[in-house]
Formats: C-alpha cells, structure tokens, sequence
C-alpha cells in the first residue's frame, strides 16, 4: 500500500505551466498585463459601483452620479442592511437568515460534493453495465429548468415524509447537485494515468481504500472548483429554500430578496447593495480561501511526483 | 485493457455498484421520473393543479401557435450561441493569460471570479443599473463631455439580448476560467518544453496540443455553460422581465410565467417537455460518441 | 352604530372564549414594502392581542415566488395558518380539490354579509354557497394621475378628462417632456389596457367582453375606439424607459412626465415626495370618462388543517381582518379603501374621497380576475405587451387578435 501511494503522481507542476518564463519588461509582458487590466475593470466595475453606494447617503444617491465616490462615507446602509431592514414584520436584517443560510449549505454542500466525487471515481474507475446509461440521464437532468421539478419534487419529499424538514432540503441540493458535479469528478479522474489505479489494484486495495487514500489527495484542484459551484448554488439558492422549509429555516436570500425585490415604496438602494455585499461575503470568502488550495493542491501532486 | 471494466460476476465490483446506488435511484426517481410525470401531464388540462383530464396535443397545439413561445427559442438560441462561444473565448483567454507565470495571480483570479459569487438576480439588478442610459454608463460618458454617446442596450429591441449577454458573460465566464485553469495545470510541464525545442509558436501549441488534450475539461464546462443557458430565468427576470416588448424573453421563463403566473401547467408542462426534447436529441448521439466502443480510465 | 357595537361585543367575546394559549399561526404574504409592512403589521398586532402569535412568512414578489411558494405548500401537506392570495379566480382550484377552509361560520356569526361593501367583494370569495377567503382592502386601478405645476408651468390648463390630456399631449413633447409615464412590467401593460377598456368603452362594453366573452362584440366597432386610444396611449408613452411603477410615478413626480396611468396606491409615491392631493397632483377616475371603479383588492385564504387550536386562530384571524379597528388603520396605513361600509376613512384624501363616493354610488365593475382565469389574463397581458412595444403594431391587427383570445377565453 504504502509503495503505490508513493509511486502515485500526477502529471501537474507546482506552478503555471504556460509556454515560457519571461523577462519582467518584455513586449509580451506589457501585452498581457495590459489585457488583464483591461479586462479587470470590466470585472470590477459592478463591484465598485455597488460597494460607492453602499457607502452612500440616500440624498446624494438621488443627486449624484453613481460612479462618484462619496462625499460623505456612511456605514449606516450595512448597520442596517445587516441588523434594522425590515423584510416584511421582523426588523433584523440579513441577520435573521444567516445562520440558516449556514446550517444549510454546510451539510448540503458536503453531502452532494461527497456524493459525486464517489460516483464520478466509481464511473471512471470501476465501470459497471448501465453505468453509463445512468451517466446519460445524469447530463441530461443538468438541463431541466428547476422550477419545471418543483411539483414533482414536492410529491416525492410528501411521500417519503421529507416534505418541510431541513434534511429534505438537503437531500434536494444533494440532487440537483449531482449532474454537474459528478461529471466534472468523473472526467477528471477520467484523466488519471490507468497504470496508478491498477498498480493499486495489483496490490489488493479496495473501493474505499483506493478512493480516500489516493484519489482524494490529488484531486484537490477538482475539490476545489466542486466546492465553489456548490457553495455558490446553495448559498445564493432561494426558490428551493423557500419552497421546501418553513419560516424559522429560511436562509438569508431571503431576507435578501425581500431587501431587494419589493416592488413598492422608496427604494433605499444603499441598503440593497450593502445587503448584496454581505449576501456575497461567505461565498467570496471562501473562494479566496480555496484560491489558496487550489496552487497548494497542485503543488502538493508535484511535490509527490 | 483494465480489468476492473469487465465485471465478472453480480459480487464483483459491489462496493462500486453500492456506492452508485444514490446515483441510480437519482437518475432513474428523479430525472426519468420527473420528466416523464411531465410529458404525461403536458396532456392533460391541468391549471393550478395537476388533473388527469386528457385533452390529447391540444396543448402542443397552442404552445406552437404562441407568438410568444417561438420568439423565446429564438432569443435563446441567438444568446446561447454567442454566449457560449464568447465565455469560451473569454474563460479560456483569462486561464491562459493567468497562467504564464504572472505575479498577483491571486489578485486577478479573484477578480475574474468573485462575480460568481453573486446570484443571477444580483447580476441582473447591477447590470439594469449600470446600463440604464438615466444615470449609468451612457450617463456617465455623456457627463464627460460626449453629448451624443448612446448605449442603452437594454431598452432597444434590436441590442436587448446584448445587454444581457454582457451580464451573463460577467458572471460566468470567471468560472470557465477556474475550470480552464485547473485544465492548464493538468497538462504536463515536459509538454510545453517539448514544443519549444521544436521551435512551435505559443499560439500553435495551445491549439494543437494544449487544447485537445483539455477535452474531459471542455466538455464539462460545455454542458456547465449550455445548462445554464437553458435554464436562463433570473438573470433576465432582474434585468429585463422579458422586455422591451417580448425581446428578451426567453422558454424557462415562458415554461415558469405559464405554470404560475398563469396557472396553466400543462401548457407550462408542454413547453419544458419541449425543452427536454431538444436536449435529449442532442445529448443521446453525443453520448454514444462518447461512450460508444471507446474506452475510459 | 347598533351595529357595531354587537359585532365589536361578538368579537370581544369570541376572543375571551378563546382560552389564552399561544398558538403559532404562520401568515404568507407578499407585503413587504414600507407601506405595506406597516399595514400587515396592524393586522398581526390585532392578531397578537388575542394572546396568539404570529408567525410571518412575508416574501416579495407575488408571481414569481408566493404563488408556488403557496401552492406548493399546501398541496404537500404542509400548510401555512393562513396566506395571502390574489382575489378572484385563481384560488378556485385549490378550493375545488379541498384544501381551504370556508369561514362561512364566522362570517354568519359577526354579521358579515351587513357590513362587508360592496358585496362583490364576497361574492368572489364564495364558493358554492360557502365562504373562503376575507378580502382586507379595495384597491382601484382606473386613475390618471397628473403632476398639475408640469401643465401650469407650460401655459397649459391641467386636463380634466382623456381627451384634453391627448390634445395637450403635443405641446409637452415640445417641451420635451413625457406626457404619459409607464414601467415596462408586463403588469402594467395589462392594467393600461383594461383601464383604457372600462373608461373609454365603459363598464357595459368591458363586462360585456370579459364576462360575457362576447367575441364578435371584441371585434367590433365599439372596442376599436378602445383601441385607437392604446394606440394613441403608446405613443404618448414613448421615452418612459423604466420598468418598476414607482419608477414611472418618479418620472412624473420629477416633472420629466406629466402623467401616469395607475392604482390608487401610487397616491403614497406621491405623498411620500410632498406632494398635496388636489394642489400638486389631480386624480381622475375612470380617466375623468366613465366614473367607474374596479372594487377588487386583497384577500386572505385559510388552508385547511386538522389542529383545532390553529382552525381557532384562524377564526381569530379572519374576525381581525374585517374588524372595524383594523380596517381604519390598516387601510390608512396602505393608502387603500375598507371594505366595510360603517368605517369612516381618517383624514383622507380628496382623491381617496372620490374613490369612497364612487363606491358608494355603486359604480363598480367586476375585475378581470374575477372574470376570466389567470390563464387567459396572461394571454391578454401577452398581447399587450407586444402591442404597447412596437409602434408598427397595428390596433387592427391587435383588436382581431384580441378578440380571438375573448372567443377562446375561460
């Protein structure tokens, strides 16, 4: 066992892998940064617009143009998009939602990434008659429109007593979930040299054991985008949220789409930007967190080799 | 080839075949049960309420000769196209770029990316502002001095779709970078040494080499686009709510409007098993490409 | 007043027979706005005071998300105590299949059918003889809405009914100025049309097509003039490119338009700017034609459960709604018109005055939701959306589809 962990490699080097180094003040140089940077304010243009009105005072949001930074900072807009908004009678902001937000996409995202990793392996590594049949109908799950599902999913969760439970919210994330993620597991172990896996199995490790001890380690980069499809899905999802739980589990979308989407009445576009910012900030957070793995997972493949 | 692609016998494999259980019940509960639960009820007179009272085509019928509905494929086939090439380009243009050993590469990953992290909703909402011609960009450039600009995409028939394309591409095409990205770094460094020895241009490795053997990346982030594009409802729903006119609608948008705003749902049922339709016919013969003789891992 | 005082005495003691158990009752609505929060909010404190609680399940966005939400919920068996709803027919199903509960117990108990006006109101909620919702307020749709300083300041006299604002029209393009103000919803389109079909065609020729789906009658000359006006309308609605009403109410609030064709619960955008009924703006029903008024509004619906301390609540709930403490306030608060006939209005408005003094003239139409189904409304709602868009749409070409649309309605 130990020896094919060891001799487990993948074909990834530690750091970019583009056609050549290059001079720090080459043409070439001036050319890519300069797309980049091009490119990064179409980027950052929204964010920067959102976070300037965030920032602002409702009068000089009315007056001003909304490129302009403030003339007078004020961070009321997030006190209250985060604490006093109301959303219909309760006046406590996204607050209110935040955690439910987290009690939901922690055990969703884990269940439907665990999940589909196993049957992305299982398809690459261990073809079964079917199981591409399965596969098909996988891929083409991933292209019906949810709300299309919505009467039929609510039969199914009645039926097998689901219907209003967190677990039943969890189990429909866990599905929805799974087309996407299991084909992206599935052609990225695809890619594993065949040698690794039957040197493994030459040596007698199971299933299981071939699965956490040496395809989970190197498929880290893979993780890593799998985890920010999910978190994103389920942190931002609102139509399943409000469907299959009730009022005391709602998650902060929400709260968000009461701050945002009521139709009538001034509206107070400060708040709703601060509102979206801080709707945004677990999800961007964990980018910049799996940013970091995402190099260390690669590095970690190489280092091995 | 590998022994582990032809089972034996019932027990061989059996903790692969258990462990795909969530997977199977998935498929064949979920997706084959749904889909067909709607084809069945798309002939029915079903409203608010599902009824299994059988009216025949009559729904296909009207669906067919709903003004509305043929304009929505239209608008989506015009987006989907371009959009699907454009966040291509775009996706793989950034991971390359990212990719030749640049510094603040943390820095502009998650520029390019963040936008993700907002649903299609916010999206939709940020671009309506920045693209009303009343105080956004056009706004904002005409304050400079140039009287004349115009860019009002959104509230022009003919530009509408581009204006939303323009959100859909900001949103999306961050993660088309991250996929392209983990792609890039999949290839082998002795490949690129490879063709500098033979003396082949950057441009002519990407294309010749590079790509092709991104393939398994392609396709997934082939059918993560394309879904997407299908599904498009919320980003429109912020930005535009279909109009002006019906110039941005789009069929999961007719598909939801019909089964709740107008609590028609058979007829709702009859445009998503359209939809489905469409899909399967181009998912099956790809699939069997796909799987068909060749072999995997 | 004798009146009253049985019912506000019934009510007192239908909540002391309830014994003080805090029963959790979850309400869905769509109200989340300032105005419409703070109205929901006198409906629970009223609720509260009968020693239950309430559980809020308020989500913006009536179309998109409420109505499956809703329907959703009740019909997987997992009901909320009582929700908000469209008034007409689009709940009918739900009924029909046996998932409301009827409050005709109630209703019988506190005297209802007395003191609910005008009676269309319950007629909308019965269903075969019984009861099954409580409407909570009136709104009406058919109002022009004119910014007075935007004529007086261009030597023009404000308009005193549809024709004088379209002959006005021309002069404030030159000022370049929007005559007419509209959101791009697709609501909105709808609402313009019907309005335009209850004050230039008059009630009989709107009753006539939607109630009686009278497809020949839609074809014909009568609705052509109906027609020509959404023609003339379109044009005047050129340049108002923004999509949510209170958008369009800023536009005319701002000077930059001079009217908008909407609800009466705009008038709150245009208090909410300082602005003085009467002095600032002018409101002129049925577009200053036809003096009449749709008298549709909200409603609230009762999901049938088998708790009886929730069946209590509910009760509890309905008597609230309709009380006459909390219609005052409640329809204050939401800048809507009470259903019931023995409340006086507090401090109101000229314009909200001369929405009561329609009503109680009797000069009411039914709603198109009570009419047809939710169905053929979008058809309708469709159509219109296409025709208020392009100006090559011809109103031939709109009216002979139209009435196609009437000859299959249902």
């Amino acid at each position: 066992m130990a020896d094919v962990t060891a001799n487990m490699q993948r074909p990834s080097p530690a750091h970019a892998s583009g056609p050549k180094p290059r001079r720090a003040f080459s043409r070439n140089n001036i050319v890519i940064y300069g797309i980049l940077v091009v490119l990064a304010v179409y980027y950052l243009l929204p964010f920067y617009v959102m976070l300037m009105t965030s920032l602002k005072g409702l009068p000089e949001i009315r007056m001003g143009s909304i490129f302009a930074p403030p003339m007078e900072i004020t961070f009321e807009p997030w006190v209250k998009a985060w604490s006093t908004v109301c959303t219909g009678l309760n006046c406590d902001g996204l607050s209110r939602g935040f955690w439910n937000s987290i009690k939901i996409t922690v055990p969703s995202v884990f269940f439907s990434i665990a999940v589909a990793s196993v049957n992305g392996y299982a398809l690459s590594m261990w073809r079964f008659k079917g199981a591409n049949v399965f596969f098909t109908i996988l891929i083409i799950g991933a292209f019906i429109p949810y709300q299309v599902m919505i009467y039929p999913i609510v039969i199914l969760l009645r039926e097998i007593g689901l219907y209003g439970d967190l677990g039943g919210l969890v189990l429909v994330h866990t599905i929805f979930g799974m087309p996407i993620l299991t084909l992206l597991f599935r052609n990225y172990f695809s890619s594993v040299p065949e040698e690794l896996f039957k040197a493994a199995r030459v040596d007698g490790a199971r299933f299981w054991t071939i699965y956490l001890k040496i395809m989970l380690p190197m498929a880290v980069p893979i993780f890593v985008v799998a985890v920010i499809l999910q978190t994103t899905a389920i942190w931002n999802d609102f139509l399943f949220g409000v469907i299959f739980t009730r009022p005391d589990n709602y998650p902060m979308t929400v709260q968000l789409n009461n701050i945002v989407n009521s139709v009538t009445g001034v509206k107070e576009y400060n708040v709703n930007m601060a509102a979206t910012l801080l709707s945004g900030v677990v999800p961007l957070t964990i980018y910049f967190l799996s940013g970091k793995l995402f190099v260390r997972g690669i590095a970690a493949g190489a280092v091995k080799g | 080839m590998s022994q582990s692609g032809k089972p034996t016998g019932l027990f061989k494999n059996l903790s692969a075949k258990i462990a795909a259980v969530p997977m199977v019940l998935t498929a064949l509960v979920v997706f084959v049960g749904c889909s067909v639960w709607t084809i069945v009820y798309s002939f029915t007179n079903s409203r608010l309420l599902p009824s299994t009272k059988w009216v025949g085509l009559d729904q296909y019928e009207r669906l067919w000769g709903t003004r509305r509905w043929l304009i929505s494929i239209e608008n989506l086939a015009i987006y989907g196209i371009l959009m699907l090439i454009l966040a291509l380009v775009l996706g793989f243009l950034l991971a390359a770029l990212i990719d030749q050993k640049i510094r603040f590469e943390d820095g502009f990953r998650t520029i390019f990316l963040y936008p993700y992290a907002l649903s299609f909703i916010v999206t939709g909402l940020v671009w309506q502002w920045l693209l009303n011609p009343e105080f956004g960009i056009q706004h904002a450039v005409r304050s400079l001095g140039f009287e004349t600009f115009t860019f009002d995409p959104l509230y022009n028939t003919n530009t509408v779709l581009y204006g939303v394309l323009i959100a859909g591409l900001w949103h999306t095409s961050g993660l088309v970078m991250c996929l392209m990205l983990a792609g890039l770094r999949g290839i082998d460094e002795d490949v690129w040494k490879a063709t500098k020895i033979d003396g082949i241009p950057a441009w002519k490795t990407y294309l010749l080499v590079v790509i092709p053997m991104m393939r398994p990346v392609f396709i997934t982030t082939l059918v993560l686009i394309t879904s997407a594009i299908i599904k498009l409802y919320d980003l429109v729903i912020a930005q535009t709510g279909g109009g002006p006119g019906l110039a941005s609608e789009v069929p999961a948008k007719f598909v939801f409007d019909m089964m709740f705003v107008s609590q028609n749902l058979a007829q709702g049922f009859a445009a998503s098993s359209m939809m489905l339709v469409a899909v399967i016919v181009v998912i099956i013969p790809w699939a069997y490409l796909e799987f068909g003789g060749k072999k995997h891992g | 007043m004798t009146k009253f005082k049985t019912f506000a005495l019934g009510m007192l003691t239908a909540a002391a027979a309830q014994p003080v158990l805090a029963t959790d009752l979850e309400v869905t609505h769509w109200w989340t706005s300032g105005a419409e929060a703070a109205a929901i909010r006198v409906i629970s404190e009223g609720f509260q005071k009968s020693g239950n609680t309430w559980v809020d399940g308020a989500i913006a966005g009536a179309g998109g998300v409420a109505r499956p939400l809703i329907t959703s919920r009740i019909t997987g068996g997992d009901p909320m105590g009582a929700t908000q709803f469209t008034h007409g027919q689009a709940m009918r199903e739900l009924i029909e299949a046996g998932f409301m509960r009827d409050v005709t117990e109630v209703a019988e108990a506190q005297g209802w059918k007395d003191q609910i006006f005008p009676q269309s109101l319950l007629d909308s909620c019965t269903f075969e003889g019984k009861l099954y919702c409580v409407p909570s307020n009136i709104h009406s749709q058919q109002w022009l809405w004119l910014n007075n300083a935007v004529f007086t300041d261009n030597g023009l006299s404000v308009p005193q009914n549809w024709d004088e604002f379209v002959a006005a029209a021309p002069k404030l393009r030159e000022m370049d100025i929007i005559p007419l103000a509209q959101g791009q919803q697709s609501w909105q389109k709808q609402l313009m049309f019907n309005v335009l079909m209850v004050s230039i065609g008059g009630p009989e020729l709107f009753e006539r097509v939607y109630a009686g789906r009278d497809a020949d009658y839609a074809a014909g000359s009568d609705v052509a003039k109906v027609f020509k006006a959404a023609a003339e309308a379109r044009d005047l609605m050129e340049g108002s490119n923004v999509q949510a009403w209170n958008e369009a109410a800023n536009l005319m609030i701002s000077g930059r338009a001079a009217g908008q064709i909407m609800g009466d619960w705009v008038q709150g955008e245009f208090t909410q700017a300082g602005m003085t009924a009467g002095e600032d703006f002018s409101c002129l029903p049925g577009l200053g034609v036809n003096e009449y008024i749709t008298a549709a509004g909200d409603a609230f619906y009762f999901p049938k459960v088998d708790d009886p301390e929730i069946i209590a609540a509910q009760d509890v709930l309905a008597g609230v709604i309709v009380s006459p403490e909390t219609q005052v306030e409640f329809t204050k608060a939401k800048g809507a018109l009470p259903v019931r006939r023995d409340v006086e209005l507090r401090d109101p408005t000229p314009c909200m005055e001369k929405g009561m003094a329609i009503l109680k003239e009797g000069h009411i139409v039914e709603s198109i939701n009570t009419m047809v189904s939710p169905d053929t409304v979008g058809r309708v709602t469709d159509l219109m959306i296409e025709f208020f868009a392009d100006p090559s749409f011809s109103p031939e070409t709109a009216q002979a589809e139209f009435a196609e649309i009437i000859a299959t309605a249902d």
